[in-house]
C-alpha cells in the first residue's frame, strides 16, 4: 500500500513538474507570446476578444505570477484549455484535440502495440536458438533499423510505394476526402489504406529495439536455474520457451514499453508530419508553426499524461505479474 | 522507489571476459559490429574535417547550377530544385551533424556522470531528490518539449539546438550510472580506499570513474545517437537554422520543395541516409559494447562468479 502511494506521489509530482515547466517556459524564454499573438491577430480581432483569449491562455500580465500560476493549474485540470490562437483561430483547444486524438490513438497506438508484440515474439525465438540462423542475422539488422530516423523511413516508403508506383498506396492525409465519413466499407477501407504507410514506418523503426531487448532478456533468463530445472524435468521445448523463459523475460520489457512511449510520441509527431496525418503530433507541429500557445500547452500536458498513464498501468501490471517487484517495494 | 524505472536485467552475459584483456581496443578487435561502426564514423570524421577534398564546390548553399539536374559526372547526386550540388551539400553538411552529435553527446554524458554518480554517493535525501529529478526527466516526453523549447527560444541557432539536446538527453545515462555506482559502492577496493583514508573526491575520480569507463562510453554513444536523430528531426520540421549547411536542413528544403514528388528524390533520400548511417555507426559501436562490457546490465550472479575467478 505504501508502495502504491509512493508511486502515485511520484506521478503526481512528475505531472506537476511538467505542468510547471509548461507554465514558466514561455515566461522565461526570449520572445513574448503576447507579441506573437498581437502580431498574428493584428486587425482581425477586437481588443476585447484578444483580452479574453489571453485570459483563457492564463496570461494576465496585471496579476501577479503566483495567482496566474494557480489559475493555470486549475484550468489545465478542469479542461479549460482555452482557445486556439493559431491557424484555427477561435476554435476551442478541446475541440481540436478531440478531433485529432482518435487518429493518433488508432494509428500510433495500434502500430506501437503491434511492434511490441511482434518484436517480443521474434526476440523470444532469436534468443531461444542462441547463435542460430535467426540470432546471427537479426541483431545487426535491427541495431541498424532502430537507429533510422522515423521521418526518413516514412519518406523512403512514400517514394517506393507511392511515387514510384504512381499512387499505389496513399501518402497523404487520413482518408480519401471525397468519401463521406461513416461506417461504410469504402470509408473504412480508405482509412486502413491510408494507415498502411505511416503504420509501417512506425513498425519498422520501433520493432528493432523490442527484438534486441527481448532477445537479451531471454538469454539472461535461459541461464536461470528454474529453466535448467524445467529441462531436467523433461518438459517440451515449447513449454519451457514460453511458460518458463519468455514470461519472465517479458517483465523488464513491459517496464521498457511504457518508457518507450515517449519515443513513440516523438516518432509519431514526425511520422504524422511526413504523411500529413491529422493526429495530435500534426496538431503540435501546426501549433508550433503558428505560435499557438494554448494548443501547445494542452498538447504537451496531454503527452505527459499519456506517458504517465501508460507507465502507471505497466507498473501495476508488473506488480501483479511479478511477486518479486512487490517484495522489493 | 525507482526499482521499476531502472531496467536492471537486460543484456546477456556475453563474452564478459573480453573487457579484462585489452579493454576498449580488445573489445573492438573482437567485434565485427564495432569495427563496422568505427569505420563508418571514421569516414564521416574525414568528411567533416576536410570536406574540400571531396568536392570542387566551395559554397554548397549558393544557387550556382541549373536546377533539377540528374546525377552525372559533374554532379554525382544531381542538383536540387534550387540549383545546389547535392553531393557537395552532403559533404559539407557532415560537419554540423557530427559536431551536434559529439558536443551534445559529450555534455549530456558529463551531466549524466555528475548527477548519476553524486546521487549514488550522496544517499539519503540528496539521492531521493536527484533520482526524482532523473526520473521526471526520464518520463517527460522530450521531443514535444524540444519542439516547444526551440520555438520559444526563437528557432534554431546551433547553440539553442545544442542546449535543448543536452537538457533533454542526459537522464537515461544518469539513471544507468547511478545504478552502476550503487552496485560498486560496497566493493572491496572501494572499502580499501576508504580505510586508507583517501578523500572522497579521490575515490570518485581515481577509483569509481575508471571502473565505469565502458558504461560512460556507452552513455556517450547513446546520447550521441539520440542527438543525431533528434537534431535531424528538429531541422527537418523547420526548427533549425534554414541557412545552415547540414543534413537536417537539406531534408527541410527537400520537403519544402516536395523533392519526392517532383523528381529529385535523392535530395531527400541521401541526407536521410547519412543521418541513418551516422546513427547506425553509433548504435553498432554501442551494441558491441553492450555485448562485451556493460556491467550494469550484467546479471548479478555472473558478476560474482567472474570476481571469484579473477
Amino acid at each position: 500500500m505504501r508502495y502504491v502511494l509512493r508511486r502515485l506521489g511520484f506521478f503526481a509530482l512528475t505531472l506537476w513538474a511538467a505542468l510547471t515547466l509548461n507554465f514558466f517556459l514561455p515566461r522565461f524564454m526570449p520572445g513574448n507570446p503576447l507579441q506573437a499573438l498581437r502580431a498574428r491577430t493584428h486587425g482581425k480581432v477586437s481588443p476585447e476578444a484578444l483580452q479574453q483569449m489571453l485570459t483563457s491562455y492564463g496570461f494576465k500580465p496585471h496579476q501577479n505570477v503566483v495567482s496566474q500560476y494557480f489559475a493555470y493549474l486549475g484550468n489545465m485540470f478542469t479542461g479549460h484549455w482555452g482557445v486556439s490562437i493559431g491557424a484555427t483561430l477561435g476554435q476551442p483547444v478541446r475541440q481540436i484535440i478531440g478531433q485529432a486524438l482518435p487518429w493518433t490513438l488508432g494509428l500510433v497506438g495500434v502500430a506501437t502495440v503491434l511492434a511490441f508484440l511482434l518484436g517480443s515474439l521474434i526476440g523470444v525465438l532469436a534468443g531461444w536458438r542462441r547463435g542460430g540462423m535467426l540470432d546471427s542475422v537479426l541483431p545487426p539488422v535491427f541495431v541498424v533499423t532502430s537507429a533510422l530516423p522515423y521521418f526518413w523511413v516514412g519518406l523512403l516508403l512514400i517514394l517506393v510505394f507511392s511515387v514510384w508506383t504512381h499512387g499505389w498506396l496513399p501518402s497523404d492525409f487520413n482518408y480519401d476526402t471525397s468519401l463521406q465519413p461513416g461506417l461504410s466499407p469504402g470509408f473504412v477501407g480508405s482509412v486502413l489504406q491510408h494507415a498502411v504507410l505511416p503504420g509501417a514506418t512506425i513498425l519498422i523503426t520501433a520493432i528493432g529495439a523490442w527484438i534486441l531487448t527481448m532477445r537479451n532478456n531471454m538469454l539472461t533468463t535461459l541461464a536461470e536455474d528454474y529453466v535448467r530445472m524445467a529441462r531436467a524435468k523433461g518438459l517440451p521445448d515449447r513449454r519451457i520457451m514460453f511458460d518458463y523463459a519468455a514470461r519472465n523475460a517479458m517483465l523488464p520489457n513491459l517496464a521498457g514499453f511504457a518508457m518507450s512511449l515517449g519515443f513513440v510520441i516523438t516518432g509519431s509527431i514526425l511520422v504524422e508530419y511526413v504523411f500529413n496525418y491529422p493526429g495530435l503530433g500534426y496538431e503540435l507541429y501546426n501549433a508550433v508553426q503558428n505560435t499557438d500557445y494554448p494548443l501547445m500547452q494542452a498538447l504537451f500536458m496531454l503527452f505527459t499524461v499519456a506517458v504517465l498513464l501508460a507507465l502507471l498501468i505497466c507498473e501495476f501490471a508488473i506488480a501483479v505479474l511479478d511477486p518479486r517487484s512487490r517484495a522489493r517495494a | 522507489m525507482t526499482a521499476l524505472l531502472v531496467d536492471t536485467s537486460g543484456a546477456p552475459p556475453v563474452e564478459t571476459v573480453a573487457r579484462r584483456r585489452g579493454g576498449f581496443l580488445g573489445a573492438v578487435r573482437r567485434s565485427r559490429k564495432a569495427q563496422v561502426g568505427l569505420a563508418m564514423l571514421f569516414v564521416f570524421c574525414v568528411f567533416a574535417v576536410v570536406p574540400q577534398l571531396f568536392t570542387s564546390v566551395r559554397h554548397p548553399n549558393d544557387l550556382a547550377f541549373a536546377p533539377r539536374l540528374p546525377p552525372s559526372g559533374a554532379h554525382w547526386l544531381g542538383t536540387t530544385a534550387l540549383g545546389q550540388d547535392i553531393w557537395a551539400q552532403l559533404v559539407y553538411g557532415t560537419r554540423e551533424s557530427l559536431v551536434i552529435a559529439l558536443v551534445a553527446g559529450a555534455f549530456a554524458t558529463l551531466l549524466s556522470v555528475v548527477v548519476g554518480v553524486s546521487a549514488a554517493y550522496l544517499r539519503g535525501v540528496g539521492d531521493e531528490v536527484l533520482s526524482m529529478i532523473i526520473n521526471i526527466f526520464l518520463v517527460i516526453p522530450t521531443f514535444p518539449l524540444i519542439i516547444i523549447l526551440a520555438t520559444y527560444a526563437g528557432k534554431g541557432t546551433l547553440p539553442v539546438v545544442l542546449i535543448v539536446l543536452i537538457v533533454t538527453g542526459w537522464s537515461y545515462g544518469a539513471n544507468q550510472l547511478r545504478a552502476q555506482t550503487l552496485s560498486l559502492r560496497n566493493r572491496d577496493f572501494l572499502e580499501a580506499a576508504k580505510i586508507r583514508g583517501e578523500r572522497r573526491s579521490y575515490v570518485i575520480f581515481a577509483e569509481v570513474l575508471p571502473t565505469m569507463t565502458s558504461l560512460i562510453l556507452a552513455t556517450f554513444l547513446g546520447a550521441a545517437l539520440y542527438s543525431v536523430l533528434t537534431a535531424a528531426g528538429l531541422q527537418f520540421i523547420g526548427l533549425g537554422d534554414p541557412n545552415s549547411i547540414s543534413w537536417g536542413t537539406m531534408l527541410y528544403w527537400a520537403q519544402n520543395q516536395q523533392a519526392l514528388q517532383t523528381g529529385t528524390p535523392l535530395w531527400s533520400i541521401a541526407p536521410g541516409l547519412c543521418v541513418a548511417l551516422l546513427g547506425a555507426s553509433f548504435a553498432l559501436i554501442n551494441y558491441a559494447f553492450d555485448e562485451i562490457s556493460n556491467p550494469a546490465l550484467r546479471p548479478v550472479r555472473g558478476r560474482r562468479r567472474r570476481r571469484a575467478r579473477g
